[in-house]
């Protein structure tokens, strides 16, 4: 082929970029436009340091052993007169060396009390590589950034707690409507009874922004509670307050 | 005249891109210059990675040529012999980092039919599906980097836009980019999210009309086709001496593919059409790549009709040990066969896991090929004989 | 309209504003061309290109020279230390003095050379010197291959370039630029249609523009540098702020040799054939300084399409091979180009 003359190959070349130019690029400026992660994304391990007993599954099993874990036995007096002491593992140091993580998800994986999850969140490098270890403190602020898993694919298996539920809830179901047909003709009785579930529906619908209950707060840290438990126990109290609040604030406005 | 090439006995390929050339000097003696000796690698932008290869050049024609290997070496197998079956797992993912998924479906494969476990069917099919999207994502990337190595940029970033629409949607299943680590013994880590099936249904057409344009930009680009038409080509039967497989042995014109020949999860009832070129040229090796692509989104689509519900996993107890015995397990992965010889005396872990890796083979015909080249066609080469540096050294 | 605006009577003073013009369009013009690569390439590859910097990434290559400047200025120890520090300047020189000669509007010219075409031809050849000398001295084979690549390159290319100026030399009956172009304003084709060399000439500007491809190292012919092959060429072992004048004068000559083509085939100055330049007072312009304004507007308009073009292809296509460009040019560019100069010269004689 001494005479490479421009053939239509080359044309179509030519359009398709010229095509491309004139369309809007696909690329986003990324410190500007965070992207959307999937709730699945390995982005960052989070400590749910309330439900971790020490039990140091995710450090053994860990490939590469950068999970390090330190406790202490701690001796809980007897809560009745003559029981015995019991002990109980309290957790000195968690901290996690992303430096070293493979980012495998065993450690979660393992964990039989629930207390490590994925966080889809990413942007936590350093210029020091120190900086990379987590410790347990900032792992659990990590937990703020877990979202709820997703949905699972038409025609999947259920997970065991949420298949038990179902069928319980069915089986409420089934004894709610028996008892709607046997109590047919008393109709108000039976819209009362099939109120119940509507109600916890909506109950599931109310978002409360939690905040921590001061006067509880207060209450408790007098009582001699740690600091982390009556913060714990602060907000919850504040989430259930103000839920039972804005319930009634619904059922009045019906 | 005798039809004595400058050196005696370097005869250039019929064929070969010698073949015509403008300036061929004859006779003996006269100009007779020295051969020069150059590295290339271990960093050279066309090595992807740090592949290092030694050659001796007349001019811009290569005397000889020797990959060195080993750059890469991470002790991955014997690595394996201390780690549990899900750790492997893990690492598998790693060597070949563009075939991660199907790396890790090796493993699983093997231990499971040691254990003799029954995987269920959902199981199964989400495995081929996810094979299959690994195996498009490894040819994107291979197509981008093949155009680049030629000079074209542009493909590049095509083939990474839809790499990155379906590394989305990988993610959004396993939660991994690159490293999915969805594979368990007995079946899957979990099941997909909602709207997975839908998203994919899409993504096989977006990724089909894309397909097209590489076919625009470079399948039929004359100069494309100037560079890569009869250049490195490999006949059948050195391609099987050296034990090249996977797209490289099937421009050859050799259809042997593990997922036909002896079909692994549910490869047995879907219809995998394997494609093969006549030459075995760099063209035909890059027109495979096209094709397979398009084959690999028929399975998906044929997937996506069949998959049954039902469980991901079977109940295992909590220390996952293959009984005493060996096994020998076949997969195609997307740069060939791959091959896991798994030899257990019933621990927890393997007492060997020996692994036979396509980038490995492929890179051994590169001293065949590479002989009598000229050096811009030894990019050419480089870049259509698919190997990945850390599937060769593990 | 054959005096150059600057020439005063002070020759000095003209000389000084001349230099000044020249060196002020020299480094500018580059950067508007490499603004425009950086944003057509990513555009046509789907990207967005430069963000930052400014205004959607005007200040990118400005904020790369302050970068450039800053980085440690290495020799390799084997280097030729003299040569290999000479050869960027030596590959730059070349680019500006041709804008000496090249008319970028009515009276918009430091010199008009009765030999313009000659001239231009000649020096824009030097550079070459600049790239052997860098490939040489940098002891590092990446960079001789790439030297010697260059200089074939460069030997395989020149004849048809300069052939097809010939044929417009022939057509024009002048060597000088300036003349050139009026003499494009002058022609019709068949005595009645106004035209350009460009129609006439059309396989003349093919092989004018393709071998002024191979000569700058774009692509498809940019096997000196092949970044792949020889990582960068003669470029390979430099940094910091000598690599930026290898940039630079990639860039200059860009913008020489499509403003050449300009003036040779696309009619230099004026926006459409057989149309002339306003040139009325505007304010307190003079109408003369108008039309130059005006002139070097549709100048630059044209050599940023012909760079356009350029980088068009830049984006897609992939790169020849040695061998083959030069098969190319010895087989098909330049027995047609001799083949253009006859036609040309028939045409001369019968018409
Ligand atoms: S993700 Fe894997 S590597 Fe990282 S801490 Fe967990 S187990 Fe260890
Ligand atoms: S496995 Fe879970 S409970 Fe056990 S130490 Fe780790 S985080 Fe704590």
């Amino acid at each position: 082929m001494p005479a490479t003359l421009p053939q239509i190959g080359l044309l179509k070349g030519l359009a398709l970029t010229l095509k491309t130019m004139l369309k809007p690029a696909t690329t986003a400026q990324y410190p500007h436009v965070k992207p959307a992660l999937p709730p699945r994304s390995r982005g960052v391990i989070a400590l749910m340091e309330e439900n971790c007993t020490v039990c140091m599954l995710c450090a053994r099993e860990c490939p590469d052993w950068c999970i390090y874990i330190d406790s202490h036995k701690e001796v809980v007096p007897p809560k009745d007169e003559g029981a015995r002491a019991r002990t109980r593992n309290v957790l000195d140091r968690f901290a996690i060396d992303f430096a070293l993580c493979m980012y495998c998800g065993i450690c979660i994986e393992v964990c039989p009390f629930d207390a490590l999850f994925w966080s889809p969140e990413f942007e936590y490098s350093t210029y020091s590589i120190r900086e990379l270890t987590h410790e347990k403190e900032q792992l659990r602020a990590w937990m703020d950034t877990v979202p709820a898993p997703p949905e699972l694919e038409v025609g999947a298996e259920l997970p065991k707690e949420i298949a038990d539920g179902l069928a319980a809830a069915r089986k409420a179901a089934e004894q709610a409507s028996a008892a709607v047909t046997a109590a047919a003709d008393a109709a108000p009785a039976a819209a009362k009874e099939g109120a119940g579930p509507t109600a916890t529906a909506v109950e599931e619908d109310i978002h409360v922004e939690v905040q921590i209950d001061q006067a509880v707060f207060d209450q408790l840290i007098a009582e001699g509670k740690t600091e982390r438990v009556a913060r714990a126990k602060a907000k919850a109290a504040y989430v259930r307050a103000e839920k039972a609040r804005i319930r009634a604030e619904r059922e009045s406005g019906q | 005249m005798t039809d004595t090439l400058l050196r005696p006995g370097s005869g250039m390929l019929p064929g070969g891109p010698g073949e015509g050339m403008l300036v061929e000097v004859r006779g003996e003696g006269e100009l007779r210059t020295q051969d020069m000796n150059l590295n290339i690698g271990p960093q050279h932008p066309a090595t992807h990675g740090v592949l290092r290869v030694v050659i001796d050049l007349d001019g811009e024609k290569i005397v000889r040529a020797t990959p060195v290997i080993g750059y890469m070496h991470r002790g991955f197998e014997k690595l394996a012999e201390a780690r549990d079956y899900r750790q492997i797992i893990a690492l598998v993912n790693r060597h070949d980092w563009l075939s991660a998924f199907c790396n890790e479906l090796g493993v699983a494969l093997a231990v499971e039919r040691m254990m003799e476990l029954e995987v269920p069917d959902r199981a199964e099919w989400i495995r081929v599906l996810m094979a299959e999207w690994n195996r498009v994502l490894n040819h994107l990337m291979f197509v981008g980097s093949f155009g680049l190595e030629l000079g074209a940029i542009t493909p590049v970033f095509f083939a990474f836009r839809e790499r990155e629409d379906i590394q989305g949607l990988m993610e959004s299943a396993t939660g991994g980019r690159l490293h999915f680590t969805y594979t368990r013994v007995g079946g899957l880590k979990e099941d997909l999210p909602r709207g997975f099936l839908a998203a994919s249904a899409k993504m096989t057409r977006n990724v089909r009309v894309r397909n097209s344009e590489y076919r625009d930009l470079l399948e039929g680009n004359e100069i494309f086709k100037a560079r890569t038409r009869k250049v490195g080509i490999l006949p059948p039967d050195v391609a099987l001496d050296y034990g090249v497989s996977g797209p490289t042995l099937h421009a050859t014109g050799i259809a042997e593919d593990a997922r036909v020949t002896e079909p692994y999860c549910r490869y047995d009832k879907v219809n995998v059409h394997v494609p093969v070129g006549a030459t075995g040229d760099s063209y035909d090796r890059f027109q495979i790549l096209l094709a397979r692509i398009d084959a690999s989104l028929d399975i998906i689509d044929q997937v996506l009709d069949n998959i049954p519900p039902g469980p991901v996993n079977v109940k295992l107890p909590k220390i996952v040990k293959a009984p005493e015995g060996e096994i020998y397990v076949r997969t195609e992965n997307p740069l060939g066969q791959g091959g896991y010889y798994l030899v257990s005396d019933g621990k927890k872990n393997p007492w060997r896991l020996k692994m036979r890796t396509p980038s490995f083979n492929n890179i051994s015909a590169m001293s065949y090929l590479l002989k009598d080249q000229l050096l811009s066609d030894m990019i050419a080469i480089l870049g259509s004989v698919f190997f990945v540096v850390g599937d060769v050294d593990r | 309209m054959t005096e150059s605006l600057l020439a005063l009577d002070n020759v000095w003073l003209a000389l000084l504003l001349k230099v000044a013009a020249i060196v002020g369009f020299f480094l500018v013009a580059p950067l508007v061309i490499g603004y425009i690569e950086h944003k057509g390439l990513a555009h046509m590859q789907a990207r967005l290109g430069p963000m930052e910097a400014a205004f959607h990434g005007i200040g990118q290559l400005p904020a790369d020279g302050i970068k450039f400047i800053q980085k440690e200025d290495i020799i390799p120890a084997n280097a030729d230390k003299w040569v290999f520090s000479l050869a960027p300047g030596v590959a730059l020189v070349p680019a500006m003095v041709i804008l000496a000669v090249i008319p970028l509007g009515p009276g918009l010219w430091a010199e008009d050379l009765d030999t313009g075409v000659f001239f231009a031809l000649a020096v824009s050849s030097v550079s070459v010197i600049g790239i052997l000398m860098a490939a040489w001295s940098s002891a590092s084979k990446y960079s001789l291959m790439g030297g010697i690549r260059a200089a074939a390159q460069l030997i395989a290319y020149e004849l048809p370039l300069v052939l097809g100026a010939a044929a417009v030399v022939l057509q024009a009956g002048t060597m000088s630029l300036v003349g050139i172009v009026e003499a494009q304003n002058d022609f019709r084709i068949l005595g009645v249609v106004p035209m350009w060399f460009v129609l006439p000439q059309a396989l003349g500007f093919l092989l004018f523009f393709v071998a002024s491809l191979a000569e700058l190292s774009r692509p498809p012919f940019d096997m000196p540098i092949a970044d792949s092959e020889l990582i960068f060429g003669h470029m390979t072992e430099y940094t910091g702020l000598r690599y930026a004048f290898f940039m630079l004068a990639e860039y200059a000559g860009i913008v020489v040799l499509s403003a050449l083509a300009v003036v040779l085939f696309l009619g230099g100055w004026y926006p459409l054939p057989g149309v002339g330049l306003p040139s009325f007072d505007v304010l307190f312009l003079p109408g003369e300084v108008v039309a130059a304004l005006a002139g070097f507007a549709v100048t630059m308009g044209k050599i940023v399409a012909l760079a356009f073009v350029m980088i068009w292809f830049r984006a897609t296509f992939p790169r020849l091979r040695e061998d083959q460009l030069q098969r190319i040019s010895w087989l098909a560019f330049i027995p047609l180009a001799i083949l253009n100069i006859v036609v040309v010269a028939v045409f001369k004689v019968v018409a």
